[in-house]
Formats: structure tokens, sequence, C-alpha cells
């Protein structure tokens, strides 16, 4: 492999650090504000439990206005235990709540996969709540070296 | 306006056997945080809810955002049961839906 340090990782950092004050803008979202909409999705005493969820996503995203996301959750996936609902969750982009998914025993698996935006380098946070009501709850980073356009730059 | 989709099933499966479903959607997924050249929000335009039934049950559903990027791609999985048609629904934030089958052998 070549050296990380190209012309196009150095000059993209650059563009990074340039923006990065005017991204700043209120429309955005911040760790705050996603636990506000961490709150109001999962009731404000909800306290999800670490584990059981494995998320899929690449370390450093080039085109972060695609960016692959797997996620799958540890369950048998039968009628009496299942996963409901994986709500995904975002600390930077306009909108927290990126993503929620419906599934029940009929999935066989608990195993979903989308593209999904970011709006600069953050963690990614995904709850799933299960048929008997537990919460649990995992993070993955992702590093971006030029957001996705949410705000026309 | 039926929007061109395009989904990939397998054509058999074994009674019992997990699958896994992809599909795709053409949508531009507007965010409504851009601008235009001369300075205008481009409005919001996204697709918020998806859909997958199998003989009228809801087998897999998803709400989409924002942060979903364009020409949404999802992949979930299901449990083979019986031959039949799986019934796929995308609805976009005015109500308008597009509709796509596709058919299973399970033996």
């Amino acid at each position: 492999m070549q050296s990380a340090l190209t012309r196009r990782t150095v000059v993209g950092g650059l563009v990074a650090i340039a923006v990065a004050p005017l991204s700043t803008s209120a429309a955005f979202a911040t760790p705050e504000t996603m636990s506000d909409a961490m709150r109001q999705e999962l009731g404000p005493d909800a306290r999800p439990q670490a584990g059981r969820i494995k998320i899929t996503l690449p370390e450093l995203a080039e085109n972060a206005n695609a960016v692959s996301m797997r996620i799958a959750v540890d369950s048998p996936m039968t009628a009496q235990d299942h996963v409901k609902d994986i709500l995904v969750f975002s600390e930077k982009n306009p909108v927290p709540t990126v993503a929620r998914f419906h599934l029940g025993p009929r999935s066989g698996q608990a195993r979903v996969q989308t593209n999904i935006r970011l709006a600069g380098s953050q963690t990614i946070t995904v709850v799933a709540r299960m048929s008997d009501a537990s919460l649990w709850i995992a993070s993955a980073d992702v590093i971006v070296t030029q957001g996705a356009c949410f705000d026309g730059t | 306006m039926a929007r061109p989709t395009r989904i990939l099933v397998p054509k058999t499966a074994k009674k019992g056997e997990v699958i896994e479903i992809k599909t795709i959607i053409n949508h531009h997924m507007e965010t409504g945080f851009r601008r235009d050249d001369v300075g205008r929000v481009i409005p919001r335009d996204i697709i918020t809810r998806f859909r997958c039934t199998f003989g009228g049950e809801v087998v897999f559903a998803m709400e989409l955002f924002t942060g979903i990027a364009a020409n949404p791609f999802i992949a979930f999985t299901t449990v083979a049961t019986e031959s039949g048609e799986l019934a796929f629904e995308w609805e976009d934030q005015n109500g308008e839906v597009t509709r796509a089958t596709a058919t299973i052998s399970v033996a």
C-alpha cells in the first residue's frame, strides 16, 4: 500500500479544516441534539446496555454522500425473542435520526444494510429495541475526508 | 410517478432458509439543506417509508430520513416460508407510492 499521506488526503484535510467553522451552524446536530433525539425516541429513562450489536462502517469514508453501513444484532429472532427496531443516530448530521428499521420473527436474522450520508467525521450510534423491550447500544467512528453536501458547500 | 427500482431476490430457496433481499430505488433524496446557484434553498424531497410484505404480512419496514444516501439501497433478510410474491412499497414525503414485486419459489 502507498503512504497514507498522499496529496489528496492533505488537500482534503485542508479543505475540511477551512470548511469546518461554516458547518457548525445551528442547522447541524451536536452530540446534545443527538441525545435529545435519543431521549425522544427511547423515553427519558431509557438505559440501553452496551453490546449485541455489530456495526460495519468504513473507518475512513472518501465519499460521505454514500457510506455503506451494515448492522447485525445478536438475536435468535424467534416469536418470543426478537429484535423489533434498529435505530441509527448521527451526532453531526442536520437530522440526528438517520434511519429506523422495523424487524420481526419473519426476518430470520437481524441484519440490515443501507448507504448513509455523513456531514463530517463522527460517531454513529445504533440502538436495538428487543421484543422484551430491552435496549442495546453500540457505536462506530467514521473519519470523513469531505462531508456530505448538506449545506451546499 | 412510478420510479425505477431494482430488486435482488433469490429465485429459489429451501423452506425455512433465511434469504437476503436487496433493493434500490432511483431517488435524489434531496435533503432540504442545500442551496442552488443563486442561494435559494432547494426544497426537501425524500422517500420516507419502505415496506416489504409477503402474503399481506409485513416482513420488513424502514423509515428513511435525510441522512440516507441518494438512490436508497436497502438490504434485509427474511425467512422463506412458501412460494409466492414479495411486494415492495416505497413512499415519498408526499404520500406518493412506488410498488414492485418479486416472486420466489420455495421448495
